[in-house]
């Protein structure tokens, strides 16, 4: 018995030794170890052993049964580490390819730029309002202290569908229909960008615009607080080291009224041709409102003042992109377009 | 208005330089377009021609030698009037000239020229304010004139121009006066005295000349007369002042009365005497009037004109333009000058319609009554010292005007509130002063005196930007204003629109509401009337769109024109429309896609279904899963191919529309889709809520079936779903084939069913009853299974 265990030790070594794939792996695990395999035949014969005999012989098949299964778990293991071996050399790329490209749009500029000032001011506690583009002559003039005549309507040439609609000329008109619709006459935050239209087209100015207004409207607010809002909206918008420069001037709706100009990005002032030599851009209108405004949209000048102030969308989208050409807002070339693909980068201000 | 430095130096003592000036007046709120010496040339001198030869290669050109003290130089000259003895122009090697000609030593066929004898246009004089003369040839110097002097001095044409934009309010800043005043304020400094002195007879005009007001838009007139005037050349420093002003100069008498209108703001009127009767009447015109102006136009008068009339037929639009046959002639000899006031809104419609002019700019924004009495006696100093007139005593006068200052009480602490400083009063006080306004104070309350002259200044908060402004704005500190807390918003679901199109790869652009009417009626169905312009820029933009797709459509064609063909766009904005006499405006959004979608290398063109998915992203990203179908009507616009075009329905109710372009209004494959936004959002969107996740196993099965062709897979769908009952939990179409094997006219779909219910495992058997009942309905409309 011992040799013949001997014999099918030799030989089970020597398969296992030889064996090329996993299947002839299998058959040689059935051949030794299955039911009907070569130690299970040795172990049936054992009944013609002695008493003495059968535990001894008993415990070498057992050795050898261990013996034959680790050896080939260790050559299953090593025909498994050959089989991924390959299998990782197959799937090997060419990472440098190019990627499969997840489709990416554009935000429109100007649209860029109205999200960027609605943050801002939202998170100063404004309202973001909306008011209608073809607005009323009510609107858009007489309830900003334009009565019909008045010479300052020159500067907003208008296109009027009918005696009393027109498109609107300024997003002030949603002023009047702010103050009007709070029936309360309570605190007034908001600012309202959007379109506006002017008879009016060259190489600098499009018929069609955008605007973002602002107004406050509470007790106490002053020209000191108009400037101080405007400095942080402009630095936000422009660049912290931007300056502001408040100029007197006139619009019919504020009193006292001011234009801003911010101090030119392009060379810092010194002068160039894009703020004229001046060193400077007018880029807002703003004042404190009018009292004849707020007692016509129901607000008591004594108890309440408040201020305003516009700018031009288009014009702070030109800058903020280095756009040199107005028109290149309203063509929409794919290609432009294509251009306003990413995140903006944020400027920090200090308050 | 263009200021010229000289002539406003009558009245005010100010030696800061051109550009500073400006700047400061900037800063005080009056802002300037340019500020430049009235003559830029350099390297001028004055020459005399001592010679001067035809050039022997041509029939015009002159060869001289020129006298400019220094030197004698050989200059070549084309001008007609050059000759021997001529004082002369000279522009040195070395010059610039206007329109930035720089002279260098030339040769000119041969000769060799150091120099030029210059014209005044080349000098930079605009050839609209120059005589006969000087448009034909170089500027002849009068003879007295010195070699080797600057001829710009001799000429007194070494003035500066500050080009200021006003703003409207300022009508007080329309005169030289007007603008000494506001310097003044800058530099703390005293207004001179306007010169008013004459001699007058002893008659009176108003024994023999009447005025007949017959209107309330007429509030002050006044008329005095001059005899013997001597029409002729204006002085030098009257010509050069309206040059530089922009007026060109005419004769004596027409150039007084514009040099009064720039000095004083107030505009006058020269009529000849002789061709007046003795009266002039100022009344509203008939309904078609007529009316021969000074520029030999019949206009035709309606009732909201101001005219002037001789009592019998019109003579003048008041404020716009004189008429013709009262005008001043080289002959004229008396004349009646009429200074006065008309209803600004008036003469703004008239001018508006017929002319606008230096004059009806200034009665448009308003005029101080006391200049127009100071207006008609300096005319009169002026007439009779440089048109030796003699001035008929007594003034013809209507007046409805109070030439009082006006008494307006403000409180210090209130101009402190406003602008959020703390002046202190005897600060305010003076400001008052500079600005030449009486004040007094007690306690907080100031009391100021404001002159006629600041029309612009009614209430107390226009004192406060007087304050403010001369003060200095840079002086007052920003800060944030001290309010309650609030939460501010925003429309946020438009951005959501916005981020969702931008991240299914599509390009946001933004397009002009404004369309040809033409192609507002396109691309929908909609019962509207367009809403047109009454007075558009051009044909091409009269009307306000409906639609969005219009405008992508021009996107498109612009795009393609310049070889870009992979188009996807879209555009979030307004449509406009007038129903029942009412205006109306919707935000909608439109999508355009055409060429390649995806950039890969396996590209991939768009198509109906790409656009479809598209919209159905966004519905579904809206909230509007299960609720929306594509639904095809008998009549879709017809600018969609017929067979790729459908509503989107929400809720059974259209909402919007997509489709193929009709291939006659383009050749290319190109999708759109437009949604109303406002209506779709209308429509409510339940709560996002969790769904518990079912334990138990999900059952697949497929089923492939034959339908007609006219079957849509929509239908299918929809009837499987409702005999396969709510244990159906997915269907997917995952393959459509016609061609071999198929009949003509039938399709084959292949659908992929789930099955599952989230308290129990399915059995096969109760799901293969589902099936089979499925299969029977649908064999009941024709449908088979495919074997």
């Amino acid at each position: 018995m011992k040799e013949k265990l001997k014999e099918i030790a030799q030989i089970a070594n020597q398969e296992i030794e030889e064996v090329v794939d996993l299947n002839y792996l299998n058959e040689i695990r059935v051949k030794y170890l299955g039911k009907k395999g070569e130690l299970t035949a040795v172990l049936r014969m054992m009944g013609s052993l002695s008493k003495e005999e059968r535990p001894k012989i008993g415990e070498l098949v057992n050795k050898l049964r261990d013996e034959i299964e680790e050896k080939i778990e260790q050559k299953e293991k090593a025909f498994k580490q050959k089989e991924l071996q390959d299998k990782l050399e197959r799937e090997k790329i060419d990472i440098t390819l190019p990627s499969k490209k997840v489709i990416r749009g554009s935000k429109h500029p100007i649209n860029r730029v109205i999200e960027e000032i609605e943050d801002l001011f939202v998170s100063m506690g404004y309202d973001v309002v909306q008011g209608p583009e073809l607005e009323t002559d009510e609107y858009c003039f007489e309830r900003l202290n334009l009565p019909k005549g008045h010479p300052a309507r020159d500067m907003q040439d208008s296109f009027y569908v009918s005696k009393e609609y027109l498109l609107r000329t300024q997003t002030s008109a949603v002023q009047a229909r702010t103050m009007m619709n709070n029936k309360e006459k309570t605190p007034i935050r908001i600012i309202c960008p959007g379109k506006t239209y002017r008879r009016d087209d060259d190489a600098t100015h499009s018929h069609q615009f955008g605007q973002v207004e602002g107004l406050v409207i509470d007790k106490d607010i002053s020209f000191a607080d108009l400037k101080g809002t405007l400095e942080i909206f402009v630095k936000k918008m422009l660049g912290e080291n931007s300056k502001l420069r408040f100029r007197p001037s006139y619009f019919p709706f504020t009193e006292p009224s001011y234009e801003v100009d911010v101090s030119c990005f392009k060379c810092g002032g010194k002068g160039c041709n894009l703020c004229k030599q001046t060193g400077w851009i007018e880029i807002l209108g703003s004042g404190i409102v009018h009292p004849n405004v707020l007692k016509m949209n129901g607000y008591n000048p004594e108890i309440y003042s408040g201020f305003a102030f516009g700018t031009g969308l288009d014009r702070l989208a030109m800058f903020k992109y280095g756009i040199t050409d107005i028109r290149l807002l309203y063509t929409n070339d794919v290609r432009f377009l294509k251009q306003f693909d990413r995140k903006d980068e944020e400027n920090e201000i200090k308050y | 208005m263009k200021l010229s430095t000289n002539f406003v130096k009558d009245y005010i003592d100010v030696d800061v330089e051109t550009k500073k000036l400006a700047e400061d007046m900037t800063q005080i709120g009056n802002e300037y377009d340019s500020s430049e010496k009235l003559i830029n040339a350099t390297n001028l001198v004055i020459g005399e021609v001592k010679e001067c030869k035809m050039h022997p290669d041509s029939d015009h050109l002159h060869i001289c030698k020129v006298d400019v003290g220094s030197e004698v130089l050989q200059i070549v000259c084309g001008a007609p009037n050059v000759r021997e003895g001529l004082k002369v122009i000279v522009a040195l090697v070395g010059a610039e000239l206007a329109g930035n000609i720089k002279i260098k030593k030339g040769n000119i066929r041969g000769v060799e020229s150091n120099g030029m004898l210059c014209s005044m246009e080349e000098l930079g004089i605009e050839s609209k304010f120059l005589t006969k003369e000087d448009k034909e040839g170089i500027h002849e110097l009068p003879e007295d004139s010195i070699i080797g002097e600057d001829p710009i001095k001799k000429l007194e044409l070494d003035d500066s121009v500050i080009d200021f934009e006003l703003t409207a309010n300022r009508g007080d800043l329309l005169s030289v006066l007007g603008m000494a005043y506001e310097i003044g304020a800058i530099y703390n400094k005293k207004v001179k005295k306007v010169e008013l002195s004459y001699q007058q007879t002893k008659e009176d005009i108003n024994n023999s000349f009447k005025i007949d007001i017959k209107t309330d838009n007429c509030t002050l007139f006044l008329a005095k007369k001059v005899e013997n005037v001597i029409i002729k050349e204006s002085p030098t420093f009257i010509k050069n002042r309206l040059i530089a002003s922009g007026i060109r100069p005419i004769n004596n008498v027409v150039d007084i009365s514009n040099y009064v209108m720039l000095e004083l703001g107030q505009p006058l009127h020269f009529y000849d005497a002789n061709t007046l009767k003795d009266k002039i009447e100022v009344r509203m015109a008939e309904e078609n009037e007529k009316l021969i102006t000074l520029d030999n136009v019949e206009r035709t008068l309606a009732k909201e004109d101001i005219i002037i009339s001789d009592g019998e037929k019109p003579i003048g639009l008041a404020g716009v333009m004189g008429g013709l046959t009262t005008e001043v002639e080289l002959t004229t000899k008396s004349i009646i000058i009429e200074s006065a006031i008309f209803n600004p809104l008036k003469v703004r419609q008239t001018s508006k319609k017929i002319l606008r002019s230096e004059a009806s700019n200034r009665f448009e924004k308003g005029l101080d009554p006391n200049r127009t009495y100071m207006a008609i006696e300096r005319a009169c100093h002026l007439l009779e010292k440089y048109a030796n007139a003699t001035i008929v005593g007594g003034l013809v006068e209507y007046n409805k005007e109070n030439l009082e200052d006006k008494k307006i009480e403000i409180e210090l602490s209130k101009i402190n509130k406003t602008l959020g400083i703390n002046i202190p009063k005897e600060e305010v006080l003076q400001i008052f002063e500079r600005l030449g306004f009486m004040c007094k104070i007690e306690k907080d309350t100031i009391r100021v005196l404001v002159p006629k002259r600041r029309i612009d200044i009614q209430i107390k908060e226009d004192l406060i930007e007087e304050v403010g402004r001369i003060y200095g704005v840079d002086k007052i500190e920003g800060k944030l204003p001290v309010v309650p807390l609030k939460v501010g918003s925003y429309n946020k679901t438009i951005r959501e629109v916005r981020n969702k199109m931008i991240a299914l790869g599509l390009n946001e652009v933004l397009s002009y509401i404004l369309i040809n009417d033409k192609e507002a009626k396109k691309y929908t169905k909609d019962e509207f009337e367009i809403v047109k312009l009454l007075d558009p820029m051009t044909e091409e933009r009269n009307t306000l769109r409906y639609s969005i797709i219009p405008s992508l459509m021009k996107i498109f064609e612009y795009n393609q024109a310049r070889n870009v063909k992979d188009i996807s766009i879209f555009e979030i904005g307004k449509g406009f429309y007038k129903k029942e006499e009412q205006y109306g405006e919707e935000t909608k959004i439109g999508a355009l896609m055409t060429g390649d979608y995806y950039l890969n290398i396996k590209k991939e063109q768009s198509d109906f279904y790409t656009i479809k998915g598209v919209a159905e992203e966004l519905l579904d990203y809206l909230g509007y899963k299960n609720r929306y179908s594509f639904v095809v009507d008998k009549k879709m616009p017809q600018e969609f191919h017929t067979g790729q075009t459908a509503n989107i329905v929400v809720n059974n109710d259209i909402v919007g529309v997509i489709g193929k372009i009709h291939p006659e209004i383009t050749k290319q494959d190109v999708y759109v889709f437009e949604i109303n936004l406002d209506k779709l959002l209308q429509k409510r969107v339940g709560k996002m809520k969790y769904k518990e996740i079912s334990k138990y196993p999900i059952i697949k099965k497929d089923i492939a079936l034959i339908a007609d062709n006219e079957i849509t897979s929509q239908e299918i769908e929809n009837l499987i779903k409702r005999t396969a009952g709510n244990l159906l939990i997915n269907i997917e179409l995952f393959d459509l084939y016609t061609g071999k094997g198929i009949q003509k006219n039938k399709k084959s779909l292949a659908y992929s069913l789930s099955f599952g219910a989230q308290e129990r495992t399915l059995t096969d058997e109760e799901i293969l009853e589902k099936i089979k009942k499925v299969i029977t309905n649908l064999e009941q409309k024709g449908i088979q299974l495919r074997k």
